[in-house]
C-alpha cells in the first residue's frame, strides 16, 4: 500500500502544475524583475499575474494589496509589528489563546518589550465569546490578531464579525489566515479585514513563500527596509519562483474550492465516524460544526499520541499529534490545553488533515487500520485495564488535571 | 520525527514484560500526567535472596517511553534489588544505544520507578523529589529547574557561568536567551530580598577567595588530585575522564579522554574545573590541556 499522507495542515504537496509553472524562473526566465531588459520584464508579468492570482483567491479588490514575503510566520509579523510602529500612541495587542506560535511567540516577545498583550480566552469547544472581546477593544489598542482557521482543530474564528467590530472601534483587525486560504471561500473586499496572512506550502505551493494582503489606507511600516521591491513594503529581490508558484496554486485553489467542501469534507466526516464509532473513549476537539472541511482532531484517551504516530506510521499513515512528546515540551499542545481538555486526552490527540488527493479507499484503509492500534497501546498503559478506564489504581495515578 | 535508535524502535514494536504481573510483590507508581508519562513497575522479588524473579511494566506515554520501560525490566531481571539500584539512567539509555536528549526524561521515569518498587517492596515511603523543568538547553538536555538551582546555589551571574557549572549553553548557542531569561528572573528575586550578590564581570575568570596559607608543591597535588576525583563521576557519566598530566607553576596541564577531549564543550569543562581548584587552593590557576604543555621543558 503506498503511504497515506494525511497532514496537509502541516504542509502540502505541491501540485505537479505548480511545479510545472515553476521550472522556468529557474532556467530561461531567470532575470531579476527590477532589471530594465527583457529577461527582467518577462520576470515583472509573471510577478504581475501571481498577484492577481492570489488576489482573486482572497477577493481583495486592488492587486496592490498584495505583498509577497517569504512565509506565513514573516507575514504575522509584518502585520502586527507594522500596526504597533504606525500607531506609537496604541501600545496593546489582542490575540487568542489558541493562535499558532507564529503569533504566541511574538506577543510574549511583544510584552517583554514593554506592550501590552491581551489573550482572549476560548470554551470547551474552542469557540471565543464576541462580548469578552467586545469588552477588551480600546482607544490604547494597536491591532486586534485572530486565525481565521485553528491549524490542529480546523475551528473557524468569526473573523469577518470581529472585524466589524473593531473598525467600528478604529482598531486594526488582522488574521492568521494561513489555514483557512484555498479550503473556504474569502472574499475579503465585503469584510472590514485590513490584513489577512497566508503562506504557500498549505495550499499546494511550495514552502518558503507567502503573502500579505494589506487593505489600502491601512496605515502601514515595512519589517524589512532596502530596496524598492513590493512598492517598498517587503524590501529584497523577489523570490519569482516561488511567488509564480504561489499564483498558480491560488488559482488551481480557487478552482477547487468546491471540491474541499463536498468531496474532501466526506472523507473527512466518514473517517472521523468510522473511528468514533468503532473505538471507546475518543471524541473530535473543537467546534465541530464550524471548522475546516479537511480536518478531523480526535483524542484517544488514556494513550499517548506519538505511540499512536509512530504505529500509523510503521503502517504508511502519516498524521500529527498535540501531545507534548512530539514537540518536545512537557506540556500537551496550547490549544488542548486552551480549551479544557484533560490532559488524559490531550496527550492522545491525533490530527488528521485531508487533501483533494485522498481517496476513500485510503480513508477505508486508515478507519481499519487505526482500531487495532488503540487497543494494543490502552493494553500497555497503567490507566487502562480491560475493556475500561481502569479504577483500582495506586494514589501515584490519579491524574492531575491541573 | 526523532531520530530514535533500532534498539528503542524495536522495544517499542515488541515491548518485553508488559501488562500486569499478579505475583508482584512490589510496586512503583511514578510519572506525571502532565508531561505525559505514567510508569508502573511492578517485580516479583525472592524474599531470600532479594533477587528479582520477574519484572513488568504499563505506561502512558511515548515511544522511547515505553521502550525505556521494556529495556529497564530486562535490565534488571535476575539481579538483586540493590544492583537494580545501582543502575542508572545512562544504563537505560546506553541499552537502548542513546535516547535523544529531549527524552533522556523517559529513563529518568524508569530509574524513579524502581526506586519506589523497591521501597515499596520494603515497606518504606518514597518521594519524587524530582522536579522537571521544560527543557531549556536541547544539546545537553538540560532543563530550567536544574539551571535556576545551580544559579541559586552558586550565585551565578553570567551565561559564560551557567555553561561552566551545567554544560547548558555549551552547544549550538540557541537557548543563551532561555538562559539569560532565567538569570535575570533569580537576579531580579534576589534584588527584591534585599541580598543582590555582588556584580561580578562577565567573562573573566573569577577573583581569589582570600589568600590561603602557603600549601607545600605535595599538598597542592594532592587538592588537585581531590578536585580531580570530585568531578571524576560526573565526566564519567558522559563517558569521559580527566587525569592530571602536570602542574608547572600556576598552570594545572590535565588529560582529558573519551567524549570530552576535543568536543566544543572542552573549554566549558576545564573552565568549570578551574572553577573549583581556584576554590580549593586559595590562589588563582589556570587549568589547561595537556596538549598546550611546551615540549622543551
Ligand atoms: C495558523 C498558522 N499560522 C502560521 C503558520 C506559519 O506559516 P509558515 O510555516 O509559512 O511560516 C502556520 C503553519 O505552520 C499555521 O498553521
Amino acid at each position: 500500500m503506498k503511504p497515506i499522507y494525511l497532514d496537509n495542515n502541516a504542509t502540502t504537496r505541491v501540485d505537479p502544475a505548480v511545479v510545472e509553472a515553476m521550472l522556468p524562473f529557474f532556467t530561461e526566465h531567470f532575470g531579476n524583475a527590477s532589471s530594465m531588459h527583457a529577461f527582467g520584464s518577462q520576470v515583472g508579468r509573471a510577478l504581475k499575474t501571481a498577484r492577481a492570482q492570489v488576489q482573486a483567491l482572497i477577493g481583495a479588490e486592488h492587486e496592490s494589496e498584495i505583498i509577497f514575503t517569504s512565509c506565513g510566520t514573516e507575514s504575522d509579523a509584518t502585520a502586527i509589528l507594522s500596526a504597533l510602529k504606525a500607531q506609537p500612541e496604541r501600545n496593546t495587542v489582542i490575540i487568542t489563546a489558541v493562535e499558532h506560535p507564529a503569533i504566541l511567540s511574538l506577543g510574549e516577545w511583544l510584552e517583554k518589550e514593554g506592550y501590552i498583550v491581551h489573550t482572549l480566552k476560548v470554551d470547551k469547544r474552542g469557540r471565543i465569546d464576541l462580548d469578552e472581546y467586545k469588552s477588551m477593544l480600546h482607544e490604547r489598542v494597536a491591532v486586534v490578531s485572530a486565525m481565521w482557521a485553528n491549524n490542529e482543530t480546523g475551528t473557524l474564528f468569526p473573523v469577518e464579525e470581529m472585524a466589524e467590530i473593531a473598525a467600528a472601534k478604529g482598531i486594526m483587525f488582522h488574521t492568521d489566515a494561513v489555514q483557512a486560504v484555498g479550503k473556504i471561500p474569502i472574499d475579503l473586499k465585503r469584510t472590514k479585514i485590513d490584513m489577512l496572512s497566508l503562506s504557500g506550502h498549505k495550499l499546494h505551493a511550495p514552502k518558503g513563500i507567502g503573502a500579505l494582503y494589506l487593505r489600502r489606507g491601512c496605515r502601514f511600516r515595512p519589517l524589512l527596509r532596502g530596496g524598492h521591491q513590493e512598492r517598498g513594503r517587503r524590501a529584497g529581490t523577489e523570490n519569482s519562483a516561488a511567488i509564480v508558484g504561489l499564483g498558480k496554486a491560488c488559482e488551481l485553489a480557487l478552482e477547487h474550492l468546491s471540491t474541499e467542501n463536498t468531496q474532501v469534507r466526506g472523507l473527512r466526516d466518514q473517517l472521523e465516524q468510522g473511528l468514533l464509532s468503532q473505538i471507546t473513549h475518543c471524541f473530535a476537539t473543537g467546534d465541530t460544526r464550524h471548522r475546516l472541511p479537511n480536518t478531523s482532531n480526535i483524542a484517544f484517551e488514556y494513550i499517548e499520541g506519538e505511540a499512536i504516530l509512530l504505529l500509523l506510521n510503521k503502517l504508511g499513515i502519516a498524521a500529527s499529534s498535540g501531545s507534548a512528546c512530539t514537540s518536545g515540551s512537557l506540556e500537551p499542545s496550547h490549544v488542548m490545553r486552551a480549551m479544557g481538555i484533560p490532559y488524559t486526552a490531550a496527550h492522545g490527540t491525533i490530527r488528521f488533515s485531508l487533501s483533494r488527493w485522498n481517496t476513500a479507499e485510503e480513508i477505508q484503509h486508515v478507519i481499519s487500520a487505526t482500531p487495532p492500534i488503540i487497543e494494543q497501546l490502552r493494553k500497555l498503559s497503567p490507566y487502562w485495564s480491560n475493556n475500561g478506564p481502569s479504577e483500582s489504581l495506586g494514589t501515584g495515578f490519579s491524574p492531575t488535571y491541573a | 520525527m526523532w531520530e530514535y535508535s533500532d534498539k528503542v524502535r524495536e522495544h517499542f514494536y515488541n515491548p518485553r514484560n508488559s501488562g500486569p504481573l499478579d505475583a508482584a510483590n512490589g510496586i512503583g507508581d511514578v510519572g506525571s500526567i502532565q508531561c505525559g508519562d505514567a510508569l508502573r513497575l511492578m517485580l516479583k522479588v525472592d524474599p531470600q535472596s532479594e533477587v528479582i524473579l520477574d519484572a513488568h511494566f504499563q505506561t502512558f506515554g511515548c515511544g522511547s517511553a515505553i521502550a525505556s520501560s521494556s529495556a529497564l525490566t530486562e535490565i534488571i531481571k535476575g539481579m538483586t534489588l540493590d544492583e537494580a539500584l545501582n543502575v542508572s539512567n545512562q544504563d537505560i539509555a546506553d541499552y537502548l544505544d542513546g535516547l535523544p536528549p529531549e527524552k533522556m526524561h523517559c529513563s529518568v521515569m524508569g530509574r524513579e520507578a524502581l526506586q519506589a518498587a523497591v521501597a515499596n517492596y520494603r515497606g518504606e515511603e518514597w518521594s519524587d523529589d524530582h522536579e522537571e523543568g521544560a527543557l531549556i538547553c536541547k544539546c545537553f538536555a538540560i532543563d530550567a529547574v536544574m539551571i535556576e538551582e545551580v544559579i541559586r546555589a552558586n550565585n551565578l551571574t553570567t551565561v559564560q557561568d551557567v555553561t561552566f557549572y551545567t554544560k547548558a549553553g555549551g552547544g549550538c548557542a540557541a537557548c543563551h536567551e532561555g538562559i539569560e531569561d532565567i538569570l535575570a528572573k533569580v537576579l531580579t528575586e534576589h534584588a527584591s530580598d534585599g541580598e543582590a550578590p555582588p556584580p561580578r564581570p562577565a567573562g573573566n575568570t573569577a577573583e581569589a577567595p582570600a589568600p590561603a596559607a602557603k600549601m607545600t608543591l605535595v599538598q597542592k597535588i594532592h587538592k588537585i588530585e581531590e578536585v580531580l576525583e570530585s568531578v571524576r563521576p560526573m565526566l564519567q557519566r558522559d563517558h569521559g575522564d580527566v587525569a592530571l598530566a602536570d602542574v608547572q607553576g600556576k598552570k594545572i596541564y590535565v588529560h582529558l579522554t573519551g567524549a570530552c577531549a576535543g568536543c566544543m564543550m572542552e573549554a566549558a569543562t576545564l573552565g568549570g574545573i578551574q572553577q573549583k581548584m581556584i576554590e580549593a587552593l586559595g590562589e588563582l590557576v589556570q587549568v589547561l590541556p595537556a596538549s598546550h604543555m611546551p615540549v622543551d621543558v
